[in-house]
């Protein structure tokens, strides 16, 4: 991500424009289709229509914005979070890195949650029951904003792998879930990030609805020593991309401007 | 040689768990002090009060009860809470947001919004939106977030002349995004229910 161009166009070309143009049409190629059978619980739930494409209005072009006066000041410390009478269990991390758009501009202020098991594979969710045991001090969740050049941050222990029930002994590689929201409601997404060197990232059903290879080792974070805190916290590198906006050097007249 | 540009980051489904993060207190625990939730109206928030609600289906009809569901919309004068609106009409309410998440209960399977009427909304080309509530519908099994869209079957006249409803070909499929209302202990209730597959499937868009 580092041999990134910037595709901005001058900003004299730019005045009187909408900052916030459409999106660049979605590129499938890249994206698991809504039928993946090999991920079984997809099957009743993926619409047999294909998706109607539309043109982009201001109702897709917009989307909510949050502040930092609506975050705890422990929202992105999942050590501490919801630590009750000791600290969280598990190999201490940080996880870090930008949300990008397809330009390769960070997006500025917006809003990044995140949610895992604890380091033994189990969640607080009362429809989890996993033999592994609850950490009474591990909630597995926290948010936290970008700042003004798309970087995030925060700390947490490594979650643990677990089982679940799509073929028989089907073991989840230990992943933290992301939702972003970028600046558009039409760049709302879902994913998981998942660990350099994990075993079961190749065995996963639902990674492997991914079909694209290249997709899928995006999905997953190096180890990043340079940010780890030494004898106290690991690091680990996760980039995210969002759509890209089209460039305005020629206004369409799109909103009624 | 090809243009350089990033690729969108692979999307992955929410998962059965996807309330830890998004909607603690459904998933079983308090850790925020701020909760984001399905009430988009505050005590001054301008325009007509309505509650939006109703259940996700699967392939064979089965609630899915473990859906969250997100709303964006504009405020009562068809004005989003956002500096890319740039319609010269109506005002942003400071006071509406526009944007609310709920999830479907896991034994009833309702999702219920807490919201405003919105108003109509101008879109490409100057032609006239009706008012339209944006959804995007996360779960268990469903790779990619789905985009559709709430109409109000009371706004007859602005729904025949809406651009996008207008495109899509059969009167039975447009009939998906149109939520009924309904009057319960003096609230107007507007009842949108989500066919994922099948038979009277919803109508989706790739945005």
């Amino acid at each position: 991500m580092n041999d990134l161009v910037s595709h901005a166009p001058p900003a004299f070309l730019k005045e009187g424009a909408n900052p916030y143009p459409e999106l660049y049409r979605r590129d499938y190629a890249a994206q698991s289709p809504a039928y993946t059978p090999i991920y079984k619980t997809s099957v009743l739930r993926s619409p047999s229509n294909a998706l109607l494409s539309i043109d982009h209005t201001v109702s897709e072009t917009t989307g909510p914005m949050f502040g930092h006066n609506e975050l705890g000041l422990l929202d992105n410390d999942l050590i501490m979070n919801y630590a009750k009478d000791g600290e969280a269990i598990g190999p201490r991390i940080i996880v870090h890195g930008y949300v990008l758009d397809e330009n390769g501009r960070g997006l500025p202020n917006t809003l990044v949650e995140f949610w895992q098991a604890n380091a033994g594979g189990r969640y607080r969710h009362k429809n989890d029951t996993y033999l592994a045991p609850i950490d009474p001090n591990f909630g597995g969740c926290g948010r936290t904003l970008t700042d003004e050049n798309g970087y995030y941050y925060f700390r947490t222990i490594r979650p643990g792998a677990y089982p679940w029930r799509n073929y028989v002994n089907s073991w989840r590689p230990a992943h933290i879930h992301f939702s972003l929201f970028g600046n558009a409601f039409a760049q709302r997404l879902i994913t998981q990030m998942y660990f350099e060197g994990d075993p079961l990232i190749k065995v996963c059903p639902i990674i492997k609805t991914i079909p694209d290879e290249e997709a899928v080792n995006r999905l997953i974070a190096p180890l990043d020593l340079n940010a780890s805190v030494p004898d106290d916290t690991m690091a680990y590198r996760f980039d995210m991309v969002l759509r890209g906006r089209r460039s305005t050097l020629f206004e369409n007249r799109l909103e009624g401007n | 040689m090809s243009v350089k540009y990033l690729k969108e980051t692979a999307s992955q489904t929410a998962g059965p768990y996807v309330h830890i993060g998004l909607a603690p207190h459904q998933a079983g625990f308090d850790i925020f002090q701020n909760n984001f939730d399905n009430n988009l109206v505050g005590a001054t928030t301008r325009g007509a009060q309505i509650i939006i609600e109703g259940r996700v289906y699967d392939g064979s009809g089965s609630l899915v009860r473990d859906a969250l569901i997100e709303a964006w919309q504009a405020n009562a004068d068809g004005r989003y809470n956002h500096p890319g609106d740039r319609q010269k009409t109506g005002s942003v309410d400071p006071n509406f947001r526009g944007w609310g998440r709920a999830c479907t209960d896991f034994e009833t399977g309702i999702y219920r919004f807490y919201t405003v009427k919105p108003g109509c909304v101008t879109g490409r080309s100057g032609k006239v939106q009706a008012p339209h509530i944006s959804l995007w519908i996360v779960a268990r099994g469903i790779n990619m977030g789905l985009n559709t869209r709430i109409y109000f079957a009371d706004e007859e006249k602005a729904n025949e002349s809406d651009p996008i409803l207008r495109g899509i070909e059969l009167k039975k499929r447009r009939d998906t995004l149109i939520a009924q209302p309904s009057q319960k202990d003096g609230k107007t209730v507007y009842t949108f229910d989500i066919v994922l597959q099948g038979e009277n499937e919803t109508v989706f868009f790739d945005v």
